[in-house]
């Protein structure tokens, strides 16, 4: 091997893909090497079964940076994000709550249980739009190191610190309260209908390792707010061709920018001369030399797997150790012979081409994590479920449909037994609560995919199965992302950089880490 | 998505222009013939039917009922006799207006209120362990508006024995068909004479028949909100979202108005109750509020040179426009005109709207925008009072 790159990517998830995509476009050399056959990562589109395109893992869409869009001109390459706005909720006793994109068909809606929640809600989402423009703030810019005493990170940390002091009061207290309270309690100050709370307080629990009930919850609930704000570029959507249309999109980008793409070219370990990042070895013993190298996988890869310790201080690998990345999410993806019949929900294009998302109630949420808690997984678990062939037409044969379940709880390590022997255990316990609803699933059932946490450890390399690359709990974002002292996407080996999701500002389809670090790349001027 | 009001039956065949549009999610026509016009001189010279149903609703009962209304409204509810009514804003605690609506005093302690926004979970907070009941029953009410010179006459046909003729603007009676009772209130949103009829939406049809069954003879015409809409521009009556954003929606300090600014300071009793936001209002009082609601009439004469120079006669909107335009004072922009409309009855070019207070005082000239073939330019208007049409008939009380 003689050809010599500036920079070695390794992991072609997206964010892998859009460092790629950013420093051939400053010129550099740059080669990805992805393991898999596909691209993609976490955001990977499959023909699992023959005609029906499975979004295997993430599956929707809302916090890509509209940044990258534009820079890497994206819709160029394929990129389309088409609107996913609306969210029903079945209910056990054959009613629904319904939310979507008309305000007054909402208000109606929630105003059928209460019509204070109905009212409630546009004050919410108004409190919700101030809290996220606060919090936005954070994830555009590098966060400083508060123990540093250089003038930049000083002035940084002033910066900050105006921002949040500029805050009128009322906004202030609530942030504090977004900071440190359960996403159900936090609701419950807002909301008196149950299903209502349950449903917003699940997007509070989404890759987690808590129930709603755990402090620290509704911080996530403001994480997923954050794609609402952007003017335009608003809320929830489903990339054309799934989640993998997004990696592919940026895929192309930084092709045509000159990068270069290897898939099943897994990486062994990061070569290190002279304390300084030299290039890799592949599992088959290749030898690919560059000037710097960046990791988009966990900390858990990046630092103990691909590095040898030695290279590494005490307090680092002390802190990578205790990094948590407990999974808690499994998938089911369904290929249909038709259309399924909800015995709940209005039957319709407008309510099937948005979200459905099985959360009766707070309790019943608590209740799946219990199940978790002790080792095991939920028997009636949460379940956020789209149906892409109702968004797309492409994702499935005419008149056939693909259904994709996120399920909640999964937990990594059972208390008895593998994910081997439970894994199609823990399918059934899905297709059994989504039948309660969906009385003809069964029959329509033609292929069926089930992803445990284990499995997407396996797959794609997601420590535990943790689809954040590392929880979003406020002891493990910004400035603690994922380490102290390495949240500026530089790491102990001078040349070797963080740029997936493990970085700040953490885990989604946003390509904020990826774009972020590419600068911080540049900046240090080593390629 | 919106859905039909109780009248929906009635006005579905009568709605030939097709223009209809969102009202509080609601259908709500906005035209029903070919001209908006026809139905606009119904308002002024016969008289116009136009469905009201969209507004919300509430009634506070409970023996402290007054007290919470006085602790919402800015106006000293003390003061309302039973069966009187008072037009009133209501603000938050910085004194800035949420919303504006009638509070009716159905007896000693209950009311009824009229809002443009939901105000539900507002209500019910404020009277928070309070001996109070809110109840939104916006949906049980349909409601239409008998607006116009002929309005009283009609009406008269409809309920022979309802004390109409003496019955003051602001107040309200009960009448009945034989059917069904319903409420009378004489109000509106047109600044004419007119009243607006409430009545259980199960008996709203019956309501619509009868009313145009009688009016044949009178000129009754079913109208839509864009007459509406002219005529509230002439009576100087504010839209919420349009001449103000309600402090419920601002997203930023400079987009919230007072009492004061809104030029509503007939509405607001420092002397009365302890309603919400008094502090601030005393204090805004005392050192002068930042914007004046203010009345425009553009120059004729100028807007038909600057049209005549392009060889084209002068363009207005017709229906009331609600794009918001700048107003200049010595080429500083020092407010805007949020609603302006040609009035046909005064052949005036006329709007509404807020500049900054000291800026410029009524009677004086300030500049406006006008667009001439995409070309911005500016000619004169006169700073007036925000009321540009009162016939005496919208008060008057007739004898015996
Ligand atoms: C089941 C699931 C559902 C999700 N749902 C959503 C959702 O709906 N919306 C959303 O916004 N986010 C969702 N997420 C999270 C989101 O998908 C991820 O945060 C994001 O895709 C991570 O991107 P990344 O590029 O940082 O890392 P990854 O996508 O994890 O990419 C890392 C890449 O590195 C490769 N790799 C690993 N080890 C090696 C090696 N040694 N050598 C070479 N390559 C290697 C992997 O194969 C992978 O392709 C979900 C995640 C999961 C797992």
């Amino acid at each position: 091997m003689t050809k010599r790159y500036d920079a070695i990517i390794i992991g072609g998830g997206h964010n892998g893909l859009v460092t790629a995509a950013y420093l051939a476009r400053a010129g550099k050399k740059v080669l990805v090497l992805e393991q898999r056959h596909v691209l993609g990562g976490a955001a990977t589109t499959e023909e699992i079964y023959p005609g029906f395109k499975f979004t295997v893992f993430s599956y929707v869409v809302s916090l890509l940076r509209p940044e990258i869009i534009r820079d890497l001109e994206l819709t160029k390459h394929g990129l389309t994000i088409l609107p996913l706005e609306s969210t029903v909720t079945p209910l056990p006793g054959g009613d629904y709550i319904y939310r979507g994109p008309d305000h007054w068909k909402t208000y109606r809606n929630i105003a059928r249980f209460s019509q204070r929640d109905a009212e409630a809600y546009d004050e919410y989402s108004r409190m919700m739009y101030y809290m996220a423009k606060a919090v936005k703030y954070i994830l555009e810019i590098i966060p400083p190191d508060p123990t540093s005493l250089k003038p930049g990170e000083i002035g940084g940390l002033l910066d900050m610190a105006r921002h949040f002091l500029k805050l009128p009061e009322e906004q202030f207290y609530t942030l504090v309260k977004l900071m440190t309270m359960s996403s159900a309690d936090f609701l419950e100050e807002w909301f008196e209908t149950d299903p209502l709370i349950a449903t917003m307080s699940a997007s509070g629990i989404i890759g987690t390792f808590l129930g709603p009930r755990s402090p620290g919850t509704a911080y996530v609930l403001l994480h997923h707010y954050m794609g609402e704000i952007d003017g335009v570029f608003r809320a929830w959507g489903f990339a054309k061709g799934g989640t993998g249309g997004i990696s592919n999109a940026i895929a192309s980008a930084a092709q045509s920018l000159g990068a270069e793409i290897r898939t099943e070219a897994r990486v062994a370990e990061v070569i290190v001369k002279n304390g300084k990042a030299a290039g890799v070895t592949l599992e088959n013993g290749d030898e690919i030399y560059a000037k710097t190298v960046a990791s988009s996988l966990d900390p858990n890869l990046t630092f103990l797997e691909l590095l040898d310790e030695k290279h590494l201080p005490d307090e680092l690998l002390d802190d990578v150790r205790k990094y948590k990345t407990r999974g808690s999410s499994g998938k089911v993806n369904l290929a249909l012979d038709a259309l399924p019949e909800f015995k709940s929900v209005p039957q319709g294009r407008e309510v099937l081409r948005g979200a459905i998302s099985f959360s009766p109630s707070v309790n019943y949420l608590e209740r799946a994590y219990d199940d978790a808690k002790y080792g095991d997984f939920s028997r009636q678990p949460y379940i956020d479920m789209i149906l892409p062939s109702m968004i797309d037409p492409e994702m499935a044969p005419p008149g056939k449909h693909v259904m994709s379940c996120f399920v909640q709880y999964a937990p990594y390590e059972l208390r008895e037994g593998t994910w081997d022997d439970k894994r199609e255990a823990f399918g059934d316990a899905v297709i059994n609560t989504l039948s309660e609803h969906i009385p003809n699933l069964k029959k329509l059932i033609l292929h069926r995919q089930v992803l445990t946490p284990y499995d997407i450890e396996q797959q794609i390399g997601l420590s535990q199965g943790n689809i954040f690359q590392g929880e979003l709990s406020l002891s493990q974002l910004f400035f603690l992302r994922p380490a102290p002292g390495y949240a500026k996407y530089r790491t102990p080996v001078r040349g070797y950089y963080q740029c997936g999701s493990a970085a700040h500002p953490g885990g989604g389809i946003t390509g904020a880490p990826g774009r972020l670090a590419a600068f911080e790349i540049l900046k240090d001027g080593l390629l | 998505m919106p859905i039909p009001t109780p009248f929906h039956s009635r006005q579905l065949p009568l709605v030939t222009s097709q223009e209809w549009r969102e009202w509080s999610g609601y259908l709500a026509p906005i035209t029903y013939g070919p001209s908006y016009e026809y139905e606009y001189y119904a308002i002024r010279n016969a008289a116009a039917l136009i469905d009201v149903s969209p507004l919300f609703k509430y009634e506070i009962s409970g023996s402290d009922a007054t007290r919470l209304a006085n602790r919402i409204f800015t106006r000293n509810i003390e003061e309302l006799n039973i069966g009187q009514i008072g037009y009133t804003p209501w603000c938050d605690d910085h004194g800035k207006v949420i919303d504006d609506g009638t509070v009716w005093r159905l007896e000693e302690n209950r009311y009824r209120v009229t809002a443009a926004d939901p105000n539900l979970r507002w209500f019910q907070d404020v009277g928070y362990a309070m001996d109070v009941e809110v109840h939104d029953v916006s949906t049980q009410y349909a409601a239409l508006a008998l607006q116009g010179p002929q309005a009283r006459n009609i009406l008269m046909q409809l309920d022979q024995g309802a004390p109409l003729k003496s019955l003051p603007y602001y107040q309200l009676t009960y009448g009945e068909t034989r059917r069904f009772p319903f409420t009378i209130t004489r109000t509106g949103y047109t600044g004419d004479l007119g009243y607006e009829l409430w009545v259980e939406a199960q008996h709203a049809e019956c309501l619509w028949d009868q009313l145009m069954g009688i009016g044949q003879d009178y000129g009754l015409t079913p109208a839509g909100l864009a007459a509406l809409d002219m005529a509230r521009v002439e009576a100087g009556l504010l839209l919420i979202e349009v001449d103000y954003i309600s402090a419920n929606t601002a997203l930023i300090d400079s987009q919230l108005s007072s009492p004061y600014e809104l030029g509503l300071s007939w509405t607001v009793d420092l002397d009365g109750g302890e309603f919400i936001g008094k502090q601030a209002l005393i204090t805004e009082k005392r050192k002068g509020s930042d914007w004046t609601f203010v009345g425009l009439e553009f120059e004729w004469l100028e807007l038909e040179s600057i049209f005549k120079a392009v060889d084209l006669p002068p363009q207005v909107a017709g229906r009331a426009n609600r794009d918001p335009i700048p107003i200049y004072k010595w080429g500083e922009q020092i407010g805007q005109v949020t609603s302006r409309v040609f009035s046909p009855i005064q052949k005036k070019y006329i709007g509404l709207g807020t500049v900054e207070t000291g800026t410029a005082k009524l009677g004086e000239m300030v500049d406006v925008e006008v667009t001439v073939e995409y070309s911005r330019q500016r000619i004169r208007a006169k700073l007036v009072k925000p009321q540009f049409f009162s016939p005496k008939r919208k008060r008057a009380v007739l004898d015996d």
